[in-house]
């Protein structure tokens, strides 16, 4: 059973950057990384943060992390031991024994681990960076926790470059658990890596979720493996979220646009028929549009005028889209809508 | 492993490999595979299955990898027949193919496209070299390739920079500079790894509407067994520098022979179905790349291992009704 209280509260969360250009390379205006995202995870869940490159959920990530300032918004964390705190309002001295309890795990597997650094000195960096443990008792520490990723702790000594991709990774997972993290933000850490070994890591970090009740913020592009591994999902779609909901709901019935074409789009391994889809048209966007319109096939007028904002539409399930298409019969269903009712076919320019 | 056809290149028995300091890496080891006139051939394996390093030997850009032995038959417009692995790979008789005969698009086209001079000017100068049109027609020519791989604007992306175009536009691009003189083979090297989900798909069908509109033959490669399945009308899977299966998609995919095969099918996260429980997933991991093992090179991962056979024998490979083929005792031979 999932605590009553979400154990990370985001709230309102944006970030932008300004956009440089021309002449003197002076400010030409603002790029919204990420614009009013709320969301919550409770303890024990992984949540899914999908979304292309560019729609923001790494820099939501790290704002999480706290490897990136938001400009605004809320990042509530509550356990046993500090109660609920606003990391955002939190000073680094204050933030520093937040640290240990969340940790990150990064894609990359060749450039996150430095190569002048032994195995020992990299898992056990998170231990000397909150300030505590002597030699002895890191070194104790860094065998456990390589164990548990699966490696021999006769690695310790050894230099990343010794290492395949997959065992990389795995030692990226032992150097986020040193410090025993309640909360882990996974950004990519499967997609560097071949399938077979995709797979194993895949059940590692089930496993150690299950043995340490470890709640995950697992940011990815791909979509089949936030199916199996997550039990919420978030879609980003250029800074905002467009949709939330239990993993069956979106995948069995997706009610923005945007989710139903990344479903339609993922590649699955099975030969299909072949068709042409036309390349999504450029359209300029009004100012104030929603950020899907320039390549929703439903798009109305409405669509280039207001944003739409993520309201409820069942339990559990939320999405910022003016219409309420039940997706699951593109053709045939009627919008339900604010202003005209009109059928889906027909809504296409 | 080789099918009936129209057989347009032909590889057999083809091996390339790496001196290192460490020793040698045989990187392919007695490869044979054929490409058939107007269809897609799907190559897929994980990383250091030698699935690039096979596709670069095709126009020669195998270096530092050496040709030990093998044969690389291109034949060309005429029916004649060219021992690719014979030529000078800085020789003049190479160059004619590449591009005109045999182009080569990759992961990541900016490696591909200068960034210095428009998209423009660098696809007039792949048409110069090779002699497609001259003077004002070829400012036509360059406008109406771009146009042909549904670039939004062609005329106004001929006159952009590489880094001013988007990933998959740039990718658009790079196709239509592989297109632009007319190749009967393109290979092509992960294109779409590096891109969305989105824009992956609009280039798979691009690639798959251009190759039917001129008939030409792909040789793709990817690690995606998904992206294959979208693209490819046969599909070959590489281990540790062999093929070990090979066999129309349909079948490969409704019917795969290989241990191997069924163990990469079944690790992949499905986004079309929940796989309950754990995801099943293949013992061990990838060899030592100087030692090799003996016998069937998959032996020691194979849940089916034979002790005795797989490890001592290389497995021969076996031609089934359904029109695959296989390298594996588990089929035909002895222990069928």
């Amino acid at each position: 059973m999932p605590d009553p209280q979400p154990l990370l509260e985001v709230t309102n969360l944006s970030k932008s950057y300004a956009l440089r250009g021309g002449f003197f390379d002076r400010i030409q205006g603002n790029v919204h990384a990420v614009d009013r995202v709320s969301f919550s995870i409770h303890r024990g869940q992984t949540f899914g943060l999908v979304g292309e490159s560019g729609s923001g959920k790494t820099t939501t990530g790290r704002m999480i992390v706290r490897v990136i300032e938001p400009d605004s918004g809320e990042i509530a964390f509550r356990d046993e031991e500090c109660g609920r705190v606003d990391l955002v309002k939190l000073s680094s001295r204050q933030i520093r024994p937040l640290r240990k309890k969340i940790q990150m795990i990064f894609q990359d597997p060749y450039s996150s681990l430095d190569p002048r650094m032994t195995v020992l000195r990299i898992v056990g960096e998170p231990l000397r960076a909150i300030g505590s443990t002597s030699r002895r008792a890191t070194r104790e520490r860094v065998s456990e926790v390589l164990e548990m990723v699966g490696l021999s702790d006769e690695y310790m000594n050894r230099y990343p470059h010794a290492f395949s991709g997959g065992q990389r990774q795995r030692i990226g997972i032992a150097r986020a658990l040193v410090t025993q993290p309640s909360f882990i933000v996974a950004d990519e850490a499967v997609s560097a890596l071949d399938v077979s070994v995709q797979a194993q890591i895949l059940n590692l970090l089930r496993d150690l979720q299950e043995r340490f009740r470890l709640t995950y913020l697992f940011i990815a592009h791909d979509l089949g493996v936030v199916r199996y591994l997550c039990d919420t999902v978030a879609v980003m779609y250029s800074g905002r979220l467009v949709e939330i909901a239990e993993k069956p709901a979106l995948y069995g019935n997706p009610k923005h646009p945007y989710t139903e074409s990344l479903l339609a789009a993922a590649p699955r391994p099975e030969p299909e028929k072949f068709t042409v889809k036309p390349p999504s048209a450029e359209l300029d966007l009004g100012r104030g549009g929603c950020a899907y319109f320039p390549r929703c096939p439903y798009r109305r007028d409405v669509c280039s005028r207001d944003a739409p904002q993520l309201r409820k539409v069942e339990a559990g399930h939320s999405v910022a889209c003016h219409f309420d298409l039940t997706l699951t019969n593109a053709n045939s269903s009627a919008i339900r809508g604010s202003e005209n009712m009109q059928s889906r076919g027909s809504a296409v320019h | 492993m080789r099918s009936e056809g129209n057989t347009i290149l032909d590889i057999e028995d083809l091996t390339i490999r790496f001196s290192m300091r460490q020793g040698l890496v045989t990187a392919v080891d007695g490869l044979t595979l054929s490409l058939e006139e107007g269809r897609v051939l799907g190559v897929v394996g994980e990383s250091g299955c030698g699935k690039s390093v096979m596709s670069r030997a095709l126009i020669r850009i195998e270096a530092p990898g050496t040709i030990e032995k093998g044969r690389l038959r291109y034949i060309d417009r005429n029916g004649r027949e060219v021992a690719i692995e014979k030529l000078d790979p800085a020789g003049l008789d190479i160059r004619r193919i590449r591009w005109k005969e045999i182009a080569m698009i990759f992961q990541e086209p900016m490696a591909s496209f200068g960034p210095q001079h428009t998209i423009g000017e660098q696809i007039s100068e792949a048409m110069e070299l090779h002699g497609i049109v001259g003077g004002r027609d070829r400012r036509e020519a360059v406008v109406a390739s771009l146009d042909s791989v549904r670039m939004p604007r062609p005329r106004e992306t001929a006159d952009q920079y590489p880094y001013q175009l988007s990933g998959g536009m740039r990718q658009r691009a790079m196709i239509a500079m592989a297109l632009s003189c007319g190749p009967r083979i393109l290979i092509a090297d992960e294109p779409t790894t590096a891109l969305d989900v989105s824009t992956e798909s609009q280039i798979l069908d691009l690639l798959r509407e251009r190759q039917k509109a001129l008939g030409m033959s792909i040789l793709y490669i990817s690690h995606n067994l998904g992206v294959v399945a979208h693209i490819a009308d046969d599909v070959a899977v590489m281990y540790l520098g062999r093929v070990v299966e090979c066999a129309p998609v349909r079948v490969l995919f409704a019917a795969p022979k290989h241990p191997y095969t069924l163990a990469l099918l079944r690790s992949i996260p499905r986004v079309d179905r929940d796989i309950p429980g754990r995801l099943e997933v293949l013992s061990g991991s990838l060899p030592d790349p100087f030692s090799r093992p003996a016998g069937c090179v998959f032996h020691q991962r194979c849940p089916e291992c034979i002790s005795g056979l797989c490890d001592r024998v290389v497995p021969p490979c076996v031609r089934l009704d359904d029109g695959s083929t296989v390298a594996c005792h588990l089929y035909g031979g002895e222990h069928a």
